[in-house]
């Protein structure tokens, strides 16, 4: 049995990995039908078995896995290896992941249609798909490590994927190096681990934890940190890197630079969510640092009030939507610092679901706009992209959390556990995600009503040519439109009761909000219509009505909102200038630094005077050695001479 | 003093090599000009069996013989085995270059093994008398060498400063041994090594002023800084062939000559020599390398890397250890496969009024001939001494001796040489695989004279994979 699901759980890693390869060095030998089949067949091999794992994990109550495959090395007792930890968490994960990936890689054949790198792009999503997983199927921290960096590496290389365009160069590079901050504090994170508890398996981590949760270290002579709270606050720093949480967020607006499906895949459902599965996974070690959890709650109400803000300026119908997941995002961060694991991870999926949904629903509209992003130029396109509209307004009434929608039970339900959080933040917090349920609401119906109702804004010839995509977009809009409508009837039940994600999430007794919440559940129907009733619907109706009024009633009004709050305006406009202080204190200060040690230290010092100054030393000292070489034969019969009384008087000694 | 035919025994292949010289000099005499491959032939043949003879006699102790003036010993077997490889060899490569060019004469032959004769001879003395005697015979069959092509200026030119200079080198190393005789009042060499004592007891200032005008001539011999002049100028204006000759054999020879005279004789002495072949050492490595590198000309470039390598072949004897003496023993050989190599192929790829011995000559040769160019690659780079070529481990080896007797700074001094040196060496690869050819035709070279270039040049790769056993030969020559 530990047999089979072994070779199962590697077919479901390794068969996107052999998709990739195939595609990436097939070439024209199997061409690009050939191309999009062997990764379509390998993500569908991948998904299949992963929803088996899953029903099986959940439904069946098959035993937790978690097992070595293979031993890569041992160094002083510590293993390093790749092995696979399969539980409630896990397997969900997987089976998020690969679902949402099969669908992106059938979008992409009508999306890259015409793209002359079709083959690598294909490729790349497939790698990542097994990168994806590595990370999420690890059962210790090298691995886990080790997918970190490799969604990272995949996410660079498909946010540079039209490589000649000089702004998704400067994305790619951006979103690399604001990752590489992150995943210092990671890594430093992942030291201490190492440091403190001697191994790096999760099982045996999670274990030692609690005695080791009132020990306190040094980092600075003479100040006292808890060591849990500094381990737990360095992995989140890694987190906030890869999750985009303020003042990390910068990257991922810029990401948009890539094709529309890598912003669906990595940039709303999966990559970007890893920060918030790793701390969801790390929940024994974060449940004994309150502190943390505190750090975690405000950078997450933070990122999802003030990117929700910036959202309602944005122009491009892509970078809206970005900002939405930066937004979604801190409402999953402040979930987990509610202690509230499960309600973030149930938030993720819905996530998933219908930003993925939106996202490609986004990308059909860009298509039939001749890849015309701004929503200042589209309008009324519901007629003529009529399967585009109904998935796209499912996305965004999922989004806003009207009742009875995906969004809906999982965002209800972090609001919830965070009233009920006694830490230290948590009424900020909790401030912050009811006024996000309006802003929400505003920016997602700014844009719905944009681009699909009001006055047609493209140019006529645009126009013209305005139809629906082809099946291969569209059947996957309706494939991700089912899971955002049903999902939370399905879900909130057993993740409110704990069962759906059994042991695999720890939480203690003290900061079991979602438990207070239960002991009031009476079924999803009741939920419902105690929706209906709460302060979070009557804000995303307001934010809903207040954008039909603004942009749809009386279209001229927002002109006149920008010109009266102006500073305002360009706050939001300048996203708080985050942009601006990077590019003038860091990126400036370490190109000064650099500028100043590549002058002085390489240029003068390495290059001038060691390399080149070395090798003109020499080609010098040969030039004139060379003459000593005259070719006359009284100068050599003296050199001989003058050699032999060098050598006399040198060394005839006593 | 009767001589029976057991004292004549050790230097038998000494003495059947005479006989056939004498012989083949008659018979080129009388063989008309077309059958002139008869004498190349015998030539061969002497080679081959003298060679025979050698191992044939291969001694498990020394042997002194003509009132211990001769001695046969490992050391000097396996010396001469690989001197008498070399030359065959070397006549190998000469018959198309000589015969393309009207050069194809018994002459080349004759004085060839006459020079033979005379390594053997100093690779076998044990008196400071035979030591000369074998250096000037195989010196004066040197020069009419060089001057073999007597139409050439360079060729004529190089023969007369080589002569010159080397009459200079000669008087004064004659000097140093009267010095060496006044002061101890022999020249016997064991009779010399225990006058001086072996710490060195005899130590005086005439004995000293003979040391350092012996250690002259014979640095002269090898072409040592600043005793190296003549080396460039002999390269390059020598006919291939014989630049081929002089620059493999006769070092084994000198190699030969300085073991006889610094150890065998003044091994008592050694912390004075090795001081005097640490400067000698140094000066060559610096000078050799870092000249090589303004050089245009292949023959030159290489008589300047020569120059390198006996500053990297003393390193073995300034550790003073008979393992030392190995590693210098194993350096000389492998020193002597590489250049054999290098001219050889200067001569594969040249043809009558085409010399090949620019750089620019081997420019873009892999398009030209991808298998002469990765010849020619693995000679260059086990050149300089990369591994896994034989190179490596004659630099490898010592360097290591080196470092067992706690030279590390002089290791490091001859590393960053080396260093230095890896630039020409690696430039030609450049030229080969980098650069557009200047000439397209063919390389025309007949069969024999490419399988043995190619096993010449293979055999520095796999004796490189498998460096063992001729290193075991070179320390078993040491083991007695």
């Amino acid at each position: 049995m530990a047999q089979n699901s072994q070779t199962m759980y590697l077919a479901i890693v390794l068969a996107p990995l052999f998709g990739a390869l195939l595609a990436g060095f097939g070439g024209k030998l199997i061409g690009r039908i050939g191309a999009h089949m062997v990764t379509i067949i390998g993500v569908a091999i991948a998904f299949g078995l992963s929803a088996l794992t899953f029903k099986g994990i959940v439904f069946d109550g098959a035993p937790i896995y978690d097992a070595t495959v293979y031993t890569w090395g041992v160094i002083e007792g510590v293993h390093l290896e790749v092995g696979f930890r399969i539980d409630e968490l896990s397997s969900l994960m997987m089976t998020v992941v690969t679902f949402i990936s099969l669908m992106v890689h059938i979008y992409t054949i009508g999306y890259m249609h015409d793209d002359p790198g079709y083959q690598r792009f294909f490729s790349y999503i497939s790698l990542f798909t097994f990168a994806m997983l590595t990370l999420v199927m690890s059962n210790n921290f090298l691995q886990l490590f080790f997918g970190w960096e490799a969604v990272g590496v995949m996410s660079y290389l498909l946010i540079g994927f039209w490589y000649q365009r000089e702004s998704a160069i400067y994305a790619n590079l951006k979103a690399f190096l604001v990752n590489r901050v992150g995943d210092f504090g990671f890594l430093l994170g992942i030291a201490a681990v190492l440091m403190y508890f001697g191994s790096l398996h999760y099982a045996t981590v999670f274990e030692t934890a609690p005695l080791l949760r009132d020990l306190t270290i040094q980092v600075f002579p003479g100040v006292n940190w808890s060591l849990m709270s500094v381990i737990c606050i360095l992995l989140f720093i890694g987190a906030m890197g890869k999750s985009a949480q303020m003042p990390l967020h910068v990257w991922l607006p810029d990401s948009m630079e890539g094709p529309t499906p890598i912003s669906a895949l990595i940039h709303a459902a999966t990559m970007v969510t890893a920060g918030i599965f790793m701390v969801a996974r790390m929940s024994p070690l974060f449940e004994l640092s309150e502190t943390a959890l505190s750090v975690v709650m405000v950078i997450g109400a933070i990122t999802a009030l003030a990117m929700g803000l910036v959202g309602i300026v944005q122009n491009d119908i892509k970078r809206v939507i970005a900002y939405s997941t930066l937004s979604q995002l801190g409402y999953m961060t402040v979930a987990l610092g509610a202690s509230a694991y499960a309600g973030a991870i149930f938030h993720l999926a819905t996530h998933a679901f219908f930003k993925a949904l939106l996202f490609l629903g986004a990308g059909s509209v860009i298509i039939a706009m001749h890849h015309d992003q701004d929503i200042r130029n589209m309008g009324g396109l519901r007629k003529y992209m009529p399967i585009t509209w109904l998935t796209a307004l499912i996305g965004s009434i999922a989004l806003i959390g009207f009742p009875g929608f995906s969004g809906f039970f999982s965002k209800d339900l972090i609001i919830e556990a965070v009233h009920h959080s006694g830490l230290p933040g948590s009424g900020f917090a909790y401030f912050s995600v009811l006024a996000g349920v309006f802003i929400t609401a505003l920016y997602s119906f700014r844009m719905y009503f944009l681009v699909f109702h009001g006055k047609e804004r493209m140019s006529a010839s645009v126009r013209s040519s305005l139809r629906e995509t082809r099946a291969v977009v569209t059947a996957p809009l309706i494939m991700l439109a089912i899971p955002s409508v049903i999902i939370g009837w399905l879900g909130i039940e057993s993740v409110l009761t704990g069962e759906l994600f059994g042991p695999s999430i720890a939480v203690l007794p003290g900061h079991d909000v979602l438990g207070a919440i239960a002991a009031d559940f009476h079924g999803a129907g009741s939920f419902v219509l105690h929706g209906i009733t709460g302060a979070p619907f009557v804000l995303a109706m307001a934010g809903v009505a207040v954008a039909w009024y603004l942009y749809l009633a009386r279209p001229e009004l927002p002109e006149r909102i920008k010109q009266s709050f102006g500073l305002l305006y360009n706050v939001l406009d300048q996203k708080y200038g985050f942009d601006r202080f990077n590019g003038f204190f860091f990126a400036g200060g370490a190109r000064g630094i650099g500028t100043v040690l590549w002058r002085g230290g390489d240029a003068a010092v390495i290059d001038g005077l060691l390399v080149n100054g070395s090798a003109r030393t020499v080609a010098w000292l040969a030039s004139v050695v060379r003459h000593l070489q005259s070719g006359f034969l009284f100068h050599y019969a003296l050199a001989m001479i003058l050699g032999l009384l060098l050598m006399i008087t040198w060394f005839v000694t006593l | 003093m009767s001589l029976m035919l057991n004292d004549f025994l050790p230097a038998a292949p000494e003495i059947f090599l005479l006989s056939m010289a004498c012989l083949i000099l008659i018979v080129d005499v009388y063989v008309p000009e077309r059958y002139r491959l008869v004498t190349y032939q015998l030539s061969q043949a002497t080679l081959v069996v003298t060679a025979i003879l050698v191992m044939f006699l291969y001694p498990t102790e020394s042997v002194l013989t003509f009132s211990d003036s001769f001695v046969l010993d490992r050391m000097g077997s396996v010396l001469k085995v690989f001197v008498l490889l070399m030359t065959y060899f070397a006549f190998f490569y000469s018959k198309e270059y000589l015969r393309a060019r009207n050069l194809f004469k018994g002459e080349f032959y004759l004085l060839g093994l006459f020079a033979v004769l005379g390594m053997m001879v100093l690779i076998s003395g044990h008196s400071l008398l035979t030591l000369y005697l074998g250096l000037e015979l195989l010196s004066l069959a040197l020069y009419a060498l060089v001057a073999l092509h007597r139409d050439s200026t360079a060729a004529t030119e190089a023969a007369m400063k080589y002569f010159i200079l080397a009459a200079l080198a000669s008087g004064i190393l004659l000097y140093g041994i009267s010095l060496l005789y006044g002061a101890t009042a022999t020249l016997d060499i064991s009779e010399l090594h225990s006058a001086i004592g072996s710490e060195g007891e005899g130590r005086n200032i005439v004995l000293m002023l003979g040391l350092v005008f012996v250690v002259v001539g014979i640095a002269f011999k090898l072409g040592a800084v600043p005793f190296h002049m003549w080396v460039p100028d002999l390269y390059q204006g020598a006919p291939t062939p014989v630049t081929l000759f002089i620059g493999t054999a006769p070092k084994l020879a000198g190699f030969a000559m300085l073991m006889r005279f610094l150890v065998d004789g003044m091994g008592g002495l050694r912390g004075d020599w090795g001081d005097m072949l640490v400067l000698l050492a140094i000066l060559s490595l610096a000078v050799g390398n870092v000249v090589a590198i303004a050089q245009t000309n292949l023959k030159r470039m290489l008589g300047y890397s020569t120059i390198a390598h006996m500053g990297y072949m003393f390193l073995g004897l300034i550790a003073g250890t008979a393992a030392g003496y190995a590693a210098s023993m194993f350096y000389i050989i492998v020193y002597a496969l590489m250049a054999m190599g290098s001219f050889g192929m200067i001569i594969l790829l040249s043809r009558a009024g085409f010399e090949s011995d620019r750089l620019d000559d081997f420019r873009g040769l892999n398009e030209r001939s991808p298998w002469y160019a990765f010849l020619m690659l693995i000679l260059m780079l086990s050149m300089a001494g990369l591994p896994p070529f034989l190179g490596f481990w004659a630099k490898w080896s010592v360097l290591r001796e080196l470092v067992a007797v706690d030279m590390v700074w002089l290791a490091v001094v001859s590393v960053v040489f080396s260093l230095i040196g890896l630039f020409y060496y690696i430039r030609i690869v450049r030229l080969m695989y980098f650069e557009k050819p200047t000439d397209h035709s063919a390389v025309a070279a007949p069969g024999d004279m490419r399988v043995m270039i190619s096993t010449n040049a293979l055999a520095i790769l796999a004796l490189g994979l498998y460096p063992g056993a001729l290193m075991a030969v070179c320390i078993s020559a040491f083991a007695i």
